[in-house]
């Protein structure tokens, strides 16, 4: 959608500086744009589509992966990290990741508390003139902040405290999310003035958590009797129901990621339908390669690997673009979850890094790939620089893993000084739910 | 009196019920159980990782029987439960030195 701004027809100039929220006072003053109600009411819902991945789309996915002991406490973790990062994107995250003012690597305070923000001031579209209210913008980021800090978790779950879990949320929100958020869609933004091209947040929401969950993993260490006791997934039911949900608000995620209702939404929406519908098949076919049985877990994981791999892609790209793109994903997703994980032996409890790190990165550097107008993408010409494409899409996917490994790391030392990180070897083994929570999550 | 013991597959539960009431056994109680014998376990592969369950699942029957009704009861339940193939199970039969029927206190076979 910036690669728009960048070659659309004419549009080049004003309207790639009304691209985000950051220039919407600056619009505001120059002409009062046009607030459309078809687009608010779209954004409103798309806003509404994207809680429903995190609850209870996320928390049953996750959820039903963990074992019966643990039920309760991964969902807890989610909910509560999203509830946690809807007041912190109030208190400073909105400002940091949007305001107005600051540097390439983060906007200015000026918004902090939404000071300024009213039901009259607007944020800016990918339309010269159009906007939607400001509130409704400031919502729907606020529900990426929610679901990406709550992505991390899945790498962790089982073994970190609860208390930890909300120190590490608000650190990491602060160091990784916020500034990456604003690298990629601030005006300003290191990775926006680049021309790197993200749709809906590949590199943001995926790469960024997926590197996370990986760094987190690594210093929290693995789960007692990882590698020798059965730690299959307690109901595959549950993370099938969550799989729906996922994949539903997805078209939240993605297609709002238009912020109006127009035909930029409606490919990003075909996009999240057939590229994700590939994803799936792949990778049971993958297994079927490998010697098993396609398998109702393979269903779903391909299907989130193709959600994460479209998420850059998908008003970039057309919809053979995102089949292609997808279907490959699940290949080299399926590779990380079950052979790279056992090579290296660390603990992604629900494979995070294996399936949104991996996949986020296939997604970025495809995505520079499928634009071409060649190739079925809305590029403005058929090829475009590919070579200095895939460059700037590299250069971004490498500074976000090097900037979030950093931040996570002081995160969650931070969280380990303060919370001491990990349940006692007694809670582990008898279960998080009722050692963190005091409940179980069946009672037959 | 005997005790028997029957390990079955879970499947057959209903046949042997309804075998052995149509002898006269007029009660039994019926655990959820696991455990191994010749039959091989099953693989189960998540995500790359596999796990081999040894232990499978099947059902336990204690019935308390009279000594004239127990030969027929052992043969009632081998015949129900039996499918002809490794995994179909195994009785056990005790010799039981009392049975008391807590409402009455009626003692031996009238208790049962």
């Amino acid at each position: 959608m910036i690669r728009k701004l960048l070659y659309g027809g004419g549009a080049l100039g004003a309207s790639m500086f009304a691209a985000t929220a950051a220039f919407a006072q600056d619009a505001a003053a120059t002409a009062a744009p046009t607030v459309d109600k078809g687009d608010t009411a779209w954004m409103m819902t798309s806003t509404l589509l994207v809680l429903m991945m995190i609850v209870p789309g996320l928390a049953l996915f996750y959820g039903g992966l963990a074992r019966t002991k643990n039920m309760l406490s991964v969902m807890t973790q989610v909910g509560a990290v999203a509830a946690l990062a809807m007041l912190v994107w109030v208190g400073w995250g909105y400002s940091e990741a949007f305001g107005d003012g600051g540097n390439a690597l983060i906007a200015g305070f000026g918004k902090a508390l939404l000071a300024g923000v009213t039901p009259t001031t607007t944020s800016a579209t990918f339309t010269k003139g159009v906007a939607i209210p400001e509130y409704v913008f400031v919502c729907f980021q606020m529900t990426f902040a929610a679901i990406t800090v709550a992505l991390v978790l899945g790498s962790v779950v089982e073994r970190m405290k609860f208390s930890a879990v909300m120190v590490f949320a608000v650190l990491w929100l602060t160091l990784a999310y916020f500034p990456i958020a604003h690298m990629v869609w601030g005006g300003n933004g290191l990775f926006f003035t680049k021309g790197a091209l993200d749709f809906a947040g590949g590199t943001v929401v995926h790469i960024n958590s997926g590197v996370a969950a990986l760094v987190a993993c690594l210093i929290l260490g693995k789960r007692i009797g990882y590698g020798s006791e059965i730690m299959a997934p307690h109901s595959l039911a549950m993370t099938g129901i969550g799989t729906g949900l996922l994949w539903v608000g997805w078209f939240g995620f993605n297609a709002g990621s238009a912020l109006e209702a127009n035909g930029s939404a409606a490919l990003a929406m075909m996009n999240t339908f057939v590229g994700t519908a590939a994803a799936g098949l792949a990778w049971m076919l993958a297994e079927k390669l490998a010697g098993h049985k396609p398998s109702a877990l393979g269903f779903c994981s391909g299907i989130v690997a193709g959600l994460v791999a479209v998420t850059p892609a998908a008003g970039n790209s057309g919809p053979l673009g995102a089949i292609v793109l997808c279907f490959l994903t699940a290949f080299v997703c399926y590779f990380a979850v079950t052979k790279l994980k056992h090579m290296f032996g660390y603990d992604d409890a629900l494979d995070t890094f294996g399936v949104h790190g991996v996949g986020g990165m296939c997604g970025a550097m495809g995505t520079g790939v499928v634009y071409s107008a060649a190739l079925g993408g809305p590029a403005g010409e058929s090829w475009i620089g590919m070579g200095a494409q895939l460059l700037v899409q590299g250069e971004t996917v490498l500074t976000t893993i090097v900037w979030t490994a950093v931040a996570t790391a002081i995160s969650i030392y931070v969280a380990k000084a303060v919370t001491g990180l990990r349940v006692t070897s007694d809670v582990e083994r008898e279960g998080l739910d009722l050692g963190e929570h005091g409940e179980r999550a069946y009672n037959y | 009196m005997k005790f028997i013991i029957a390990i079955i597959k879970p499947f057959k539960l209903d046949e042997v019920r309804e075998a052995l009431g149509a002898i006269g056994v007029a009660g039994m109680t019926v655990s959820e159980v696991k455990g191994f014998g010749r039959q091989k376990g099953q693989t189960e592969i998540y995500r790359g990782a596999e796990y081999s369950t040894n232990m499978l699942p099947k059902v336990k029957l204690e019935i308390a029987a009279s000594d004239a009704l127990a030969p027929q009861v052992v043969e009632t339940i081998q015949e129900a439960a039996s499918t002809d193939s490794i995994g179909d199970g195994k009785i056990f039969v005790f010799d039981l030195a009392s049975a008391t029927r807590i409402r009455t206190g009626e003692t031996g076979d009238t208790a049962l």
